[in-house]
């Protein structure tokens, strides 16, 4: 499923490279730690997360994640956002807490990585 | 297919006023349809925005001539044939909006117009179609150069042995620009023309060292990327104060990150271990109180790293 339809299926608020939702997400990842992520994301995941600081774009690109769907309400700040449309990294951002999220990707048809 | 997700980005990338015609034939609400008649012929073309003081007023078609034509009204001025109020386009509105407009109005053109309002050209299909195959054209080509380049440097240089050595300054405590090494290291690795998995655990453990530098040194230090025929060495130098216990750093989990830090979700304590992952050799060298000098080693090839 494109990255576009989950947006859309989740009403997600698009924050950042809106230009970029074709990507075919090849599965999910949630987690909070950087380094977690950097070992288990695979290319083309999502990530969900509670974090919105500019590193997480650097995460993201070097991984090539479809994108990141930030929880809770948070809201990514400038620099974040610069670096991000910089990088065509999609943020999307959710009132929806992780697990919900995560769940509803699952529901959907996202797979794990595991 | 690349090509197509490309042109779909491309399609919101492009701004309306990057693809649009800027040389409008345009008319006076005074100029007779007789007038406009053979503006449209000389020109070849089947419509003109209609401006008055440098302002857009209207539109005029070749259909509102024909009108014209069957009811005798050739002498009456445009201002009153035309279509009042058009809907415009902006230059600083990407593309796609344009594609969008295109498909639910069914008109074969858009006066385009600046942030004041004042005409900025005219946006017909073709114009949004080529604009895009131009785009195209040029990305592909400053693309194929680059990798052409990149990619065939060792083949160029005649040597015993050759190897490019990327130097990267990392800064201490500066997370603003945390990555940004890796970022690079990562990108020139892809023109070099690396595999993918290649390129992601250099660039996984390139990231992680830059981090630990980031986080943990007094005054920074420097992140290199040596590319070899047959191997890709990472390295990572500081001026301390180094590592106490190595072992124990080594360890999944530990972690000597302060609170703020971990609250940003770093300093996890995974860092050397993704190293280590991605890692066909490594050497961690740190005296305590002194520097940390870390290598690593990413065979492009298992069985040719190894000789």
């Amino acid at each position: 499923m494109r990255l576009e339809e989950l947006s859309r299926k989740l009403s997600l608020e698009v924050r950042t490279a809106a230009g970029k939702l074709g990507t075919e997400v090849t599965g999910g990842y949630a987690a909070d730690l950087l380094s977690c992520v950097m070992a288990k994301a695979q290319a083309g995941n999502v990530w969900v997360t509670l974090q919105s600081h500019p590193n997480v774009v650097a995460v993201a690109s070097l991984l090539n994640l479809a994108g990141v769907i930030v929880t809770e309400g948070m809201i990514p700040d400038a620099t974040t956002v610069d670096k991000a449309e910089e990088e065509g990294i999609p943020i999307l951002t959710t009132e929806l807490t992780t697990f919900t999220v995560v769940g509803r990707l699952f529901e959907l048809g996202v797979p794990g990585v595991d | 297919m690349p090509e197509i997700t490309r042109l779909q980005e491309l399609v919101y990338e492009l701004k309306i006023g990057e693809v649009m015609t800027r040389k409008v034939v345009t008319v006076a609400p005074q100029t007779s349809m007789a007038e406009l008649r053979k503006i449209l012929r000389e020109h070849r073309i089947s419509g003109a925005p209609v401006v008055e003081n440098g302002e857009l007023v209207g539109i005029i078609s070749i259909e509102d001539l024909i009108k014209a034509l069957a009811e005798g009204e050739m002498g009456v001025p445009v201002g009153e044939k035309m279509t009042r109020d058009p809907v415009t386009l902006r230059t600083d509105e990407p593309v796609v909006l344009a594609v969008n407009r295109f498909a639910r109005y069914g008109f074969g053109r858009f006066p385009v117009v600046d942030e004041k309002g004042r005409l900025a050209g005219i946006l017909t299909r073709g114009d949004i179609i080529q604009g895009l195959l131009r785009k195209l054209e040029v990305e592909y080509h400053e693309e194929e150069i680059h990798r052409y380049r990149a990619s065939h440097i060792f083949e160029d240089i005649v040597s015993d042995r050759t190897s490019i050595v990327l130097h990267y300054d990392v800064v201490a405590r500066d997370l603003d620009h945390a990555g940004e090494a890796a970022s690079k290291i990562k990108r020139t690795l892809s023109r070099l023309g690396a595999s993918p998995q290649i390129v992601r655990r250099a660039a996984i453990a390139a990231y992680e060292a830059e981090m630990n530098i980031i986080l943990h040194t007094d005054e920074g230090g420097e992140i290199s990327a040596e590319v070899r025929p047959e191997q890709i060495i990472i390295r990572a130098v500081d001026t301390g104060p180094g590592i106490p216990d190595v072992e124990q750093a080594m360890r999944p989990g530990f972690s000597t990150a302060p609170e703020w830090i971990r609250e940003l979700g770093f300093g996890a304590g995974m860092g050397l271990n993704n190293i280590q992952r991605c890692a066909d050799e490594m050497r961690l060298e740190s005296p305590q109180g002194k520097w940390t000098s870390l290598e690593v080693v990413v065979y492009l090839d298992r069985k040719k790293g190894e000789k």
